[in-house]
Protein backbone atom coordinates (compact mmCIF):
# COMPACT_ATOMS: atom_id res chain seq x y z
CA UNK A 1 0.00 0.00 0.00
CA UNK A 2 1.55 2.94 -1.30
CA UNK A 3 1.49 6.56 1.74
CA UNK A 4 -0.10 9.70 1.01
CA UNK A 5 4.08 10.61 1.35
CA UNK A 6 4.79 8.41 -1.74
CA UNK A 7 1.62 9.41 -3.29
CA UNK A 8 2.97 12.96 -3.41
CA UNK A 9 6.51 12.31 -4.64
CA UNK A 10 4.28 10.29 -7.68
CA UNK A 11 2.74 13.63 -7.87
CA UNK A 12 6.24 15.46 -8.51
CA UNK A 13 7.43 12.81 -10.74
CA UNK A 14 4.18 13.44 -12.86
CA UNK A 15 4.51 17.41 -12.52
CA UNK A 16 8.52 17.18 -13.33
CA UNK A 17 7.69 15.31 -16.75
CA UNK A 18 4.95 17.63 -17.86
CA UNK A 19 6.64 20.49 -17.59
CA UNK A 20 10.29 19.88 -17.82
CA UNK A 21 10.56 20.36 -21.51
CA UNK A 22 10.31 24.16 -21.08
CA UNK A 23 13.13 26.57 -21.15
CA UNK A 24 13.69 27.65 -17.68
CA UNK A 25 11.29 25.00 -16.70
CA UNK A 26 12.10 25.26 -12.47
CA UNK A 27 9.95 27.73 -11.74
CA UNK A 28 7.36 26.56 -13.28
CA UNK A 29 8.02 23.25 -11.68
CA UNK A 30 8.30 24.45 -8.32
CA UNK A 31 5.18 26.18 -8.23
CA UNK A 32 3.46 23.26 -9.89
CA UNK A 33 4.63 20.87 -7.11
CA UNK A 34 3.46 23.60 -4.57
CA UNK A 35 0.09 24.01 -6.03
CA UNK A 36 -0.73 20.40 -6.25
CA UNK A 37 0.98 19.75 -3.02
CA UNK A 38 1.10 22.62 -1.44
CA UNK A 39 4.83 22.52 -0.47
CA UNK A 40 7.94 21.26 -1.59
CA UNK A 41 8.99 18.11 0.11
CA UNK A 42 12.62 17.56 0.35
CA UNK A 43 13.06 14.58 -1.56
CA UNK A 44 11.35 16.23 -4.93
CA UNK A 45 15.04 17.63 -4.69
CA UNK A 46 17.19 15.07 -6.06
CA UNK A 47 14.20 14.58 -8.68
CA UNK A 48 13.68 17.88 -9.97
CA UNK A 49 17.91 18.06 -9.93
CA UNK A 50 18.15 14.69 -12.50
CA UNK A 51 15.42 16.09 -14.86
CA UNK A 52 17.10 19.12 -15.86
CA UNK A 53 20.48 18.01 -14.98
CA UNK A 54 21.72 20.46 -12.72
CA UNK A 55 23.04 19.83 -8.84
CA UNK A 56 20.82 19.14 -5.87
CA UNK A 57 22.39 22.52 -4.37
CA UNK A 58 21.31 24.62 -7.31
CA UNK A 59 17.37 23.62 -6.69
CA UNK A 60 17.86 23.81 -2.97
CA UNK A 61 19.35 28.16 -4.13
CA UNK A 62 16.45 28.49 -5.81
CA UNK A 63 14.05 27.22 -3.99
CA UNK A 64 15.40 29.06 -0.72
CA UNK A 65 15.65 32.81 -2.70
CA UNK A 66 12.17 32.85 -3.38
CA UNK A 67 9.98 33.63 -0.39
CA UNK A 68 7.03 32.07 -1.67
CA UNK A 69 8.38 28.17 -2.27
CA UNK A 70 7.82 26.06 1.19
CA UNK A 71 9.18 22.69 2.16
CA UNK A 72 6.94 21.76 5.00
CA UNK A 73 3.16 21.42 4.42
CA UNK A 74 1.37 24.70 5.38
CA UNK A 75 -1.79 24.21 7.15
CA UNK A 76 -5.56 23.78 4.96
CA UNK A 77 -5.97 27.90 4.55
CA UNK A 78 -3.14 29.83 4.02
CA UNK A 79 -4.05 33.78 4.78
CA UNK A 80 -1.47 36.51 4.22
CA UNK A 81 -1.49 39.92 5.43
CA UNK A 82 -0.35 42.89 3.40
CA UNK A 83 2.65 44.86 4.82
CA UNK A 84 3.35 46.96 2.00
CA UNK A 85 2.79 50.88 2.71
CA UNK A 86 -0.32 51.65 1.42
CA UNK A 87 -1.78 49.37 3.59
CA UNK A 88 0.41 50.23 6.23
CA UNK A 89 -1.39 53.73 5.82
CA UNK A 90 -4.70 52.37 6.77
CA UNK A 91 -3.61 50.36 9.52
CA UNK A 92 -2.44 47.12 8.51
CA UNK A 93 0.22 47.28 11.48
CA UNK A 94 -2.82 47.15 13.58
CA UNK A 95 -4.61 44.40 11.79
CA UNK A 96 -1.33 42.24 11.92
CA UNK A 97 -0.86 42.40 15.90
CA UNK A 98 -4.96 41.75 16.26
CA UNK A 99 -4.08 38.95 13.77
CA UNK A 100 -1.27 37.19 15.57
CA UNK A 101 -3.12 37.41 18.65
CA UNK A 102 -6.72 36.44 17.30
CA UNK A 103 -4.65 32.91 15.55
CA UNK A 104 -1.75 32.50 18.54
CA UNK A 105 0.85 32.14 15.80
CA UNK A 106 3.26 34.62 14.39
CA UNK A 107 4.40 34.92 10.57
CA UNK A 108 5.33 31.54 9.05
CA UNK A 109 3.60 30.11 11.70
CA UNK A 110 0.71 26.74 11.58
CA UNK A 111 -2.19 26.98 13.85
CA UNK A 112 -1.98 24.09 16.45
CA UNK A 113 -5.12 22.48 14.49
CA UNK A 114 -3.74 23.16 11.07
CA UNK A 115 -6.31 24.70 9.89
CA UNK A 116 -4.43 28.26 9.03
CA UNK A 117 -1.09 29.45 7.91
CA UNK A 118 -0.03 32.92 8.80
CA UNK A 119 2.16 34.54 6.35
CA UNK A 120 2.97 38.11 5.34
CA UNK A 121 2.71 39.50 1.68
CA UNK A 122 4.10 42.83 0.05
CA UNK A 123 1.26 44.41 -2.21
CA UNK A 124 -1.56 42.11 -3.81
CA UNK A 125 -2.11 45.69 -5.78
CA UNK A 126 -5.62 46.48 -3.98
CA UNK A 127 -3.99 49.60 -2.56
CA UNK A 128 -6.89 52.03 -3.42
CA UNK A 129 -9.06 49.43 -0.78
CA UNK A 130 -6.56 48.76 2.06
CA UNK A 131 -5.87 46.87 4.19
CA UNK A 132 -5.66 43.57 2.12
CA UNK A 133 -5.94 39.72 2.61
CA UNK A 134 -5.34 37.12 0.40
CA UNK A 135 -7.15 33.93 1.54
CA UNK A 136 -5.12 31.24 -0.61
CA UNK A 137 -6.43 32.42 -3.80
CA UNK A 138 -8.85 35.24 -3.07
CA UNK A 139 -8.33 39.16 -2.10
CA UNK A 140 -9.86 40.39 0.66
CA UNK A 141 -9.92 44.74 0.39
CA UNK A 142 -10.51 47.45 3.70
CA UNK A 143 -10.51 44.14 6.34
CA UNK A 144 -10.56 45.64 10.01
CA UNK A 145 -10.04 43.39 13.40
CA UNK A 146 -13.87 42.29 12.97
CA UNK A 147 -13.63 41.39 9.30
CA UNK A 148 -10.71 39.12 10.14
CA UNK A 149 -12.51 37.33 12.67
CA UNK A 150 -15.52 36.65 10.41
CA UNK A 151 -12.88 35.40 7.64
CA UNK A 152 -11.31 33.40 10.11
CA UNK A 153 -14.61 31.47 11.22
CA UNK A 154 -15.58 30.62 7.73
CA UNK A 155 -12.37 28.85 7.28
CA UNK A 156 -11.93 27.27 10.22
CA UNK A 157 -15.82 26.22 9.78
CA UNK A 158 -14.90 25.00 6.36
CA UNK A 159 -12.23 23.00 7.65
CA UNK A 160 -14.45 21.45 10.20
CA UNK A 161 -17.03 20.09 7.41
CA UNK A 162 -14.19 18.78 5.62
CA UNK A 163 -12.95 16.47 8.33
CA UNK B 1 -33.69 41.79 -21.14
CA UNK B 2 -31.43 43.91 -18.52
CA UNK B 3 -27.61 44.47 -19.25
CA UNK B 4 -25.83 44.70 -16.33
CA UNK B 5 -22.31 45.46 -15.91
CA UNK B 6 -19.88 43.95 -12.60
CA UNK B 7 -16.22 43.96 -12.62
CA UNK B 8 -14.42 40.97 -12.08
CA UNK B 9 -11.16 42.55 -11.35
CA UNK B 10 -8.86 42.67 -8.01
CA UNK B 11 -10.61 45.75 -6.32
CA UNK B 12 -14.10 44.60 -7.31
CA UNK B 13 -13.13 40.78 -5.81
CA UNK B 14 -11.99 41.87 -3.08
CA UNK B 15 -14.89 44.24 -2.22
CA UNK B 16 -17.33 41.50 -2.67
CA UNK B 17 -18.66 41.15 -6.65
CA UNK B 18 -18.87 37.14 -6.75
CA UNK B 19 -21.21 37.49 -3.82
CA UNK B 20 -22.66 40.52 -5.17
CA UNK B 21 -23.46 38.82 -8.72
CA UNK B 22 -24.95 35.77 -7.18
CA UNK B 23 -27.18 37.74 -4.88
CA UNK B 24 -28.60 39.57 -7.70
CA UNK B 25 -29.00 36.60 -10.20
CA UNK B 26 -30.95 34.65 -7.39
CA UNK B 27 -33.36 38.41 -6.33
CA UNK B 28 -33.42 39.14 -10.00
CA UNK B 29 -34.89 35.18 -10.31
CA UNK B 30 -37.30 35.76 -6.92
CA UNK B 31 -38.39 38.58 -9.11
CA UNK B 32 -39.57 37.39 -11.96
CA UNK B 33 -36.70 39.59 -13.70
CA UNK B 34 -34.43 39.34 -17.12
CA UNK B 35 -30.86 39.84 -16.41
CA UNK B 36 -27.66 39.70 -18.35
CA UNK B 37 -24.91 40.07 -15.92
CA UNK B 38 -21.57 41.07 -18.02
CA UNK B 39 -18.46 40.45 -16.30
CA UNK B 40 -16.08 43.41 -17.15
CA UNK B 41 -13.06 45.21 -15.80
CA UNK B 42 -12.73 47.92 -13.48
CA UNK B 43 -13.31 51.61 -14.83
CA UNK B 44 -10.40 52.59 -12.01
CA UNK B 45 -12.55 54.19 -9.42
CA UNK B 46 -12.13 52.02 -7.15
CA UNK B 47 -13.41 53.79 -4.05
CA UNK B 48 -16.81 53.18 -5.55
CA UNK B 49 -16.06 49.55 -6.69
CA UNK B 50 -18.23 46.68 -6.70
CA UNK B 51 -19.66 49.78 -9.43
CA UNK B 52 -23.10 48.30 -11.06
CA UNK B 53 -23.67 49.39 -14.07
CA UNK B 54 -27.00 49.32 -16.02
CA UNK B 55 -27.07 49.57 -19.65
CA UNK B 56 -29.72 52.31 -21.14
CA UNK B 57 -30.68 53.88 -24.44
CA UNK B 58 -28.61 57.37 -22.87
CA UNK B 59 -25.50 55.25 -21.62
CA UNK B 60 -24.80 53.32 -18.66
CA UNK B 61 -25.92 54.65 -15.04
CA UNK B 62 -23.40 53.83 -12.41
CA UNK B 63 -24.30 52.56 -8.54
CA UNK B 64 -21.75 52.29 -6.18
CA UNK B 65 -20.02 51.12 -3.88
CA UNK B 66 -23.29 48.47 -3.75
CA UNK B 67 -23.28 45.59 -1.15
CA UNK B 68 -25.82 42.62 -1.10
CA UNK B 69 -27.51 44.71 1.41
CA UNK B 70 -28.62 47.24 -0.85
CA UNK B 71 -30.09 44.47 -3.87
CA UNK B 72 -34.01 44.41 -2.32
CA UNK B 73 -33.70 48.59 -2.49
CA UNK B 74 -32.19 48.50 -5.97
CA UNK B 75 -34.66 46.37 -7.43
CA UNK B 76 -37.78 48.52 -5.74
CA UNK B 77 -36.59 51.57 -7.45
CA UNK B 78 -35.93 49.90 -10.67
CA UNK B 79 -32.56 50.00 -11.32
CA UNK B 80 -32.50 47.28 -13.63
CA UNK B 81 -34.75 50.61 -16.36
CA UNK B 82 -31.79 53.00 -15.24
CA UNK B 83 -34.16 55.01 -12.15
CA UNK B 84 -32.02 57.17 -11.01
CA UNK B 85 -33.18 58.21 -7.68
CA UNK B 86 -31.25 55.55 -5.40
CA UNK B 87 -28.73 57.09 -3.50
CA UNK B 88 -26.55 54.75 -4.17
CA UNK B 89 -27.35 55.96 -7.94
CA UNK B 90 -24.04 57.87 -9.51
CA UNK B 91 -25.84 58.89 -12.60
CA UNK B 92 -24.37 57.94 -16.06
CA UNK B 93 -20.67 56.71 -15.61
CA UNK B 94 -19.07 58.68 -18.64
CA UNK B 95 -20.32 61.94 -16.71
CA UNK B 96 -18.70 61.44 -13.39
CA UNK B 97 -16.24 64.11 -13.09
CA UNK B 98 -13.46 61.80 -12.00
CA UNK B 99 -13.59 59.57 -15.41
CA UNK B 100 -14.70 62.79 -17.39
CA UNK B 101 -11.81 64.72 -16.45
CA UNK B 102 -9.19 61.85 -17.53
CA UNK B 103 -7.45 61.46 -20.64
CA UNK B 104 -7.77 58.12 -21.51
CA UNK B 105 -5.62 56.63 -24.27
CA UNK B 106 -3.89 53.18 -22.48
CA UNK B 107 -7.34 53.11 -20.00
CA UNK B 108 -9.53 53.78 -23.32
CA UNK B 109 -11.22 50.29 -23.20
CA UNK B 110 -11.04 49.88 -19.46
CA UNK B 111 -14.32 48.78 -17.38
CA UNK B 112 -16.16 49.21 -20.90
CA UNK B 113 -15.65 46.08 -22.11
CA UNK B 114 -15.69 42.31 -21.08
CA UNK B 115 -12.08 41.69 -20.94
CA UNK B 116 -12.01 38.21 -22.60
CA UNK B 117 -14.49 39.13 -25.28
CA UNK B 118 -12.39 39.44 -28.81
CA UNK B 119 -15.52 40.96 -29.86
CA UNK B 120 -16.11 44.10 -27.43
CA UNK B 121 -11.95 44.69 -27.94
CA UNK B 122 -12.05 44.03 -32.26
CA UNK B 123 -14.98 46.81 -31.64
CA UNK B 124 -13.65 49.46 -29.72
CA UNK B 125 -10.10 49.60 -32.86
CA UNK B 126 -8.75 46.32 -31.12
CA UNK B 127 -6.28 44.56 -32.84
CA UNK B 128 -6.02 47.36 -35.53
CA UNK B 129 -2.69 48.49 -34.96
CA UNK B 130 -1.48 44.87 -35.24
CA UNK B 131 -3.31 44.41 -38.92
CA UNK B 132 -1.34 47.27 -39.95
CA UNK B 133 2.06 46.50 -38.32
CA UNK B 134 1.89 42.57 -40.11
CA UNK B 135 1.53 44.95 -43.53
CA UNK B 136 4.59 47.04 -42.63
CA UNK B 137 8.87 45.74 -42.33
CA UNK B 138 10.42 45.67 -39.08
CA UNK B 139 12.21 48.71 -39.50
CA UNK B 140 8.95 50.62 -40.41
CA UNK B 141 7.51 49.89 -37.18
CA UNK B 142 10.34 50.52 -34.86
CA UNK B 143 10.24 54.43 -36.49
CA UNK B 144 6.95 54.61 -35.59
CA UNK B 145 7.42 53.77 -31.95
CA UNK B 146 10.89 56.08 -32.02
CA UNK B 147 8.29 58.96 -33.69
CA UNK B 148 5.83 58.54 -30.98
CA UNK B 149 8.04 59.62 -28.42
CA UNK B 150 7.44 57.18 -25.77
CA UNK B 151 9.80 56.33 -23.23
CA UNK B 152 9.63 53.00 -20.83
CA UNK B 153 6.99 53.30 -18.28
CA UNK B 154 8.90 51.22 -15.64
CA UNK B 155 10.62 54.03 -14.36
CA UNK B 156 13.43 54.55 -15.98
CA UNK B 157 11.81 56.76 -19.22
CA UNK B 158 14.35 55.09 -21.80
CA UNK B 159 12.87 55.51 -25.24
CA UNK B 160 11.04 52.80 -25.99
CA UNK B 161 12.47 53.05 -29.77
CA UNK B 162 15.87 53.22 -29.36
CA UNK B 163 15.69 49.73 -27.49
CA UNK B 164 13.55 48.35 -30.23
CA UNK B 165 16.11 49.81 -32.85
CA UNK B 166 18.62 48.14 -30.72
CA UNK B 167 17.35 44.48 -30.51
CA UNK B 168 16.44 45.01 -34.30
CA UNK B 169 19.88 45.24 -35.11
CA UNK B 170 21.42 42.61 -32.80
CA UNK B 171 22.46 39.26 -34.00
CA UNK B 172 21.23 36.27 -32.06
CA UNK B 173 24.12 33.68 -31.55
CA UNK B 174 22.05 30.84 -31.26
CA UNK B 175 18.72 29.57 -33.79
CA UNK B 176 18.48 33.00 -34.69
CA UNK B 177 16.01 33.35 -31.50
CA UNK B 178 15.13 36.81 -29.92
CA UNK B 179 12.61 37.36 -27.19
CA UNK B 180 10.13 39.83 -26.47
CA UNK B 181 9.86 39.63 -22.65
CA UNK B 182 7.17 41.75 -20.57
CA UNK B 183 8.03 42.87 -16.49
CA UNK B 184 4.85 42.46 -14.88
CA UNK B 185 6.50 42.35 -11.61
CA UNK B 186 4.66 45.21 -10.20
CA UNK B 187 5.90 45.18 -6.53
CA UNK B 188 5.64 48.71 -5.37
CA UNK B 189 2.84 49.40 -2.86
CA UNK B 190 0.85 51.78 -4.44
CA UNK B 191 0.81 50.63 -7.96
CA UNK B 192 -1.42 49.05 -9.96
CA UNK B 193 -1.96 50.41 -13.33
CA UNK B 194 -0.44 47.10 -15.09
CA UNK B 195 -2.66 45.07 -12.73
CA UNK B 196 -5.40 47.30 -14.39
CA UNK B 197 -3.94 46.55 -18.09
CA UNK B 198 -4.16 43.14 -17.55
CA UNK B 199 -6.91 42.46 -15.56
CA UNK B 200 -9.38 45.06 -17.90
CA UNK B 201 -7.88 45.26 -21.15
CA UNK B 202 -5.41 41.90 -21.57
CA UNK B 203 -5.80 41.89 -25.40
CA UNK B 204 -4.32 44.89 -25.59
CA UNK B 205 -0.99 43.58 -24.19
CA UNK B 206 -0.90 40.63 -25.99
CA UNK B 207 -0.87 42.61 -29.02
CA UNK B 208 1.71 45.23 -28.24
CA UNK B 209 3.87 42.64 -27.32
CA UNK B 210 2.97 40.79 -30.65
CA UNK B 211 3.87 43.97 -32.32
CA UNK B 212 7.02 44.04 -30.67
CA UNK B 213 7.54 40.67 -31.66
CA UNK B 214 7.30 41.72 -35.26
CA UNK B 215 9.04 44.86 -35.43
CA UNK B 216 12.61 42.80 -34.17
CA UNK B 217 12.00 39.61 -35.44
CA UNK B 218 11.06 37.06 -31.92
CA UNK B 219 8.60 34.96 -31.71
CA UNK B 220 8.76 34.00 -28.16
CA UNK B 221 7.61 36.23 -25.69
CA UNK B 222 7.14 35.71 -21.69
CA UNK B 223 4.97 38.04 -19.40
CA UNK B 224 6.30 38.05 -16.25
CA UNK B 225 3.86 38.29 -13.56
CA UNK B 226 4.06 38.58 -9.75
CA UNK B 227 2.29 35.54 -8.16
CA UNK B 228 0.60 38.07 -5.97
CA UNK B 229 -1.85 39.14 -8.84
CA UNK B 230 -4.03 35.58 -8.99
CA UNK B 231 -6.79 36.97 -10.58
CA UNK B 232 -4.32 38.90 -13.33
CA UNK B 233 -2.78 35.26 -14.32
CA UNK B 234 -6.31 34.05 -14.41
CA UNK B 235 -8.01 36.60 -16.79
CA UNK B 236 -4.06 36.71 -19.16
CA UNK B 237 -4.37 33.12 -19.93
CA UNK B 238 -7.90 32.82 -20.42
CA UNK B 239 -6.89 35.96 -23.09
CA UNK B 240 -4.05 34.18 -24.24
CA UNK B 241 -6.08 30.87 -25.23
CA UNK B 242 -8.84 32.81 -27.11
CA UNK B 243 -6.58 35.07 -28.88
CA UNK B 244 -4.73 32.07 -30.23
CA UNK B 245 -8.04 30.09 -31.04
CA UNK B 246 -8.72 33.09 -33.06
CA UNK B 247 -5.42 33.38 -34.93
CA UNK B 248 -4.24 36.84 -32.95
CA UNK B 249 -1.59 34.58 -31.72
CA UNK B 250 0.76 31.32 -32.07
CA UNK B 251 1.40 30.43 -35.61
CA UNK B 252 0.75 32.21 -38.71
CA UNK B 253 -1.50 35.33 -37.22
CA UNK B 254 -4.16 36.12 -39.46
CA UNK B 255 -3.00 34.27 -42.14
CA UNK B 256 0.04 36.33 -42.59
CA UNK B 257 3.00 33.56 -42.14
CA UNK B 258 4.46 35.07 -38.84
CA UNK B 259 4.56 33.42 -35.44
CA UNK B 260 4.39 35.07 -32.48
CA UNK B 261 4.17 32.79 -29.03
CA UNK B 262 2.95 34.09 -25.69
CA UNK B 263 3.12 32.56 -22.29
CA UNK B 264 2.60 33.64 -18.58
CA UNK B 265 5.21 32.65 -16.42
CA UNK B 266 4.81 33.38 -12.00
CA UNK B 267 7.38 34.68 -9.93
CA UNK B 268 7.93 33.43 -6.44
CA UNK B 269 7.40 36.71 -3.96
CA UNK B 270 10.92 37.94 -4.77
CA UNK B 271 10.97 41.77 -4.99
CA UNK B 272 14.30 42.25 -6.81
CA UNK B 273 12.63 40.25 -9.78
CA UNK B 274 11.04 43.63 -10.86
CA UNK B 275 14.84 44.41 -11.94
CA UNK B 276 15.27 43.55 -15.34
CA UNK B 277 18.35 41.31 -15.38
CA UNK B 278 17.42 39.28 -12.24
CA UNK B 279 13.92 38.68 -14.13
CA UNK B 280 15.61 37.04 -17.13
CA UNK B 281 17.71 34.94 -14.53
CA UNK B 282 14.20 34.47 -12.81
CA UNK B 283 12.54 33.24 -16.22
CA UNK B 284 15.72 30.89 -16.96
CA UNK B 285 15.30 29.19 -13.67
CA UNK B 286 17.75 30.58 -11.60
CA UNK B 287 17.80 32.42 -8.03
CA UNK B 288 17.04 36.44 -8.98
CA UNK B 289 20.39 38.13 -9.17
CA UNK B 290 21.29 41.14 -10.32
CA UNK B 291 23.24 40.76 -13.68
CA UNK B 292 26.29 43.50 -14.41
CA UNK B 293 25.88 45.49 -17.40
CA UNK B 294 26.84 45.81 -20.12
CA UNK B 295 25.83 43.95 -22.14
CA UNK B 296 22.82 45.11 -21.89
CA UNK B 297 19.62 42.82 -22.57
CA UNK B 298 18.63 44.13 -25.97
CA UNK B 299 21.40 42.43 -26.72
CA UNK B 300 22.47 39.86 -24.54
CA UNK B 301 19.09 38.85 -23.07
CA UNK B 302 17.13 35.96 -21.63
CA UNK B 303 19.47 32.45 -22.36
CA UNK B 304 22.38 35.13 -23.85
CA UNK B 305 20.27 35.90 -26.98
CA UNK B 306 18.32 39.84 -27.86
CA UNK B 307 15.92 40.68 -25.71
CA UNK B 308 13.50 43.55 -25.83
CA UNK B 309 12.26 43.76 -21.41
CA UNK B 310 9.41 46.18 -21.39
CA UNK B 311 7.12 47.04 -18.46
CA UNK B 312 3.39 46.20 -19.38
CA UNK B 313 2.41 50.06 -19.73
CA UNK B 314 5.31 50.36 -22.62
CA UNK B 315 3.74 47.45 -24.53
CA UNK B 316 0.03 48.57 -23.83
CA UNK B 317 0.67 52.12 -25.36
CA UNK B 318 1.52 50.12 -28.64
CA UNK B 319 -1.47 49.42 -29.74
CA UNK B 320 -2.79 53.07 -29.74
CA UNK B 321 0.73 53.94 -31.26
CA UNK B 322 0.54 51.88 -33.73
CA UNK B 323 -3.68 52.13 -35.04
CA UNK B 324 -3.73 56.17 -34.28
CA UNK B 325 -0.38 56.82 -36.00
CA UNK B 326 2.68 58.47 -33.93
CA UNK B 327 1.87 61.91 -34.10
CA UNK B 328 -1.89 61.23 -32.10
CA UNK B 329 0.03 59.87 -29.34
CA UNK B 330 2.92 62.38 -29.68
CA UNK B 331 0.23 65.42 -29.48
CA UNK B 332 -0.18 64.07 -25.72
CA UNK B 333 1.87 65.40 -23.42
CA UNK B 334 5.13 68.04 -23.24
CA UNK B 335 8.37 68.95 -24.06
CA UNK B 336 9.82 65.09 -24.02
CA UNK B 337 7.66 63.60 -22.05
CA UNK B 338 5.22 63.35 -24.50
CA UNK B 339 1.90 60.68 -24.26
CA UNK B 340 -0.25 59.74 -21.25
CA UNK B 341 0.92 58.76 -17.44
CA UNK B 342 -1.34 56.89 -15.31
CA UNK B 343 -1.68 58.08 -12.16
CA UNK B 344 -2.73 56.02 -8.81
CA UNK B 345 -4.03 56.89 -5.90
CA UNK B 346 -3.88 54.87 -2.84
CA UNK B 347 -3.54 54.29 0.90
CA UNK B 348 -5.11 56.95 3.06
CA UNK B 349 -7.24 58.62 0.39
CA UNK B 350 -10.60 59.09 0.02
CA UNK B 351 -10.78 58.53 -3.36
CA UNK B 352 -8.00 56.04 -4.78
CA UNK B 353 -8.05 54.94 -8.08
CA UNK B 354 -6.79 55.07 -11.85
CA UNK B 355 -5.93 58.27 -13.37
CA UNK B 356 -4.66 58.81 -16.91
CA UNK B 357 -3.53 61.84 -18.00
CA UNK B 358 -1.02 64.12 -20.67
CA UNK B 359 2.01 64.50 -18.52
CA UNK B 360 2.00 68.11 -17.18
CA UNK B 361 -0.57 67.22 -14.32
CA UNK B 362 0.22 68.86 -10.57
CA UNK B 363 0.02 66.88 -7.28
CA UNK B 364 -2.57 69.39 -6.20
CA UNK B 365 -4.88 68.68 -8.76
CA UNK B 366 -4.35 64.69 -8.05
CA UNK B 367 -4.49 65.05 -4.53
CA UNK B 368 -7.26 67.12 -3.88
CA UNK B 369 -9.58 67.63 -7.07
CA UNK B 370 -9.24 63.84 -7.94
CA UNK B 371 -8.24 62.28 -4.59
CA UNK B 372 -10.76 64.14 -2.48
CA UNK B 373 -8.08 64.61 0.52
CA UNK B 374 -7.47 61.53 2.86
CA UNK B 375 -9.95 59.04 4.05
CA UNK B 376 -8.71 58.59 8.11
CA UNK B 377 -6.84 61.18 9.49
CA UNK B 378 -5.21 64.97 7.65
CA UNK B 379 -2.08 63.75 6.20
CA UNK B 380 1.10 65.12 6.65
CA UNK B 381 3.03 63.91 3.84
CA UNK B 382 2.57 62.00 0.52
CA UNK B 383 4.91 59.73 -1.70
CA UNK B 384 4.85 60.62 -4.79
CA UNK B 385 6.24 57.27 -6.36
CA UNK B 386 7.69 53.60 -5.41
CA UNK B 387 9.16 53.29 -2.29
CA UNK B 388 12.74 54.58 -3.43
CA UNK B 389 11.58 58.15 -4.02
CA UNK B 390 10.99 59.04 -0.13
CA UNK B 391 7.85 61.74 0.59
CA UNK B 392 6.98 64.68 0.33
CA UNK B 393 5.51 67.33 3.20
CA UNK B 394 2.14 68.58 2.32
Amino acid sequence: MTTAYEQGLQTVAEVIASLQHKPGALLPILHGIQDRLGYIPNDAIPMIAAALNQSRAEIHGVISFYHQFRTTAPGKHTVEICRAEACQAMGSRQLEAHAKEALGVDYHQTTSDRSISLEAVYCLGNCACAPSVRVNDDIVGRVDADKFDKLVEKLKTQTLEVQ
Amino acid sequence: MAKVFIPRDTTSLAMGADQLVAELTAEAAKRGEQVEIVRNGSRGMFWLEPMVEVETAGGRIAYGPVSCEDLDSLFDQDFLKGETSHPLCLGLTEEIPYLKKQQRLTFARAGITDPVSLDDYQSLDGFNGLKKALKMDCQSIVDEVKASGLRGRGGAAFPTGIKWQTVLDAVPTKDNQKYIVCNADEGDSGTFADRMVMEADPYMLIEGMTIAGLAVGADQGYIYLRSEYPVAHQILNEAIAKAEAAGFLGENIQGSGKTFHLEVRLGAKAYICGEETSLLESLEGKRGLVRAKPPLPAIVGLFGQPTIVNNVLSLAAIPYIMSQGAQAYADFGMGRSLGTLPFQLAGNIKRGGLIELAFGATLKELLEDFGGGTFLRPSDACSTGRRPTGCLHA
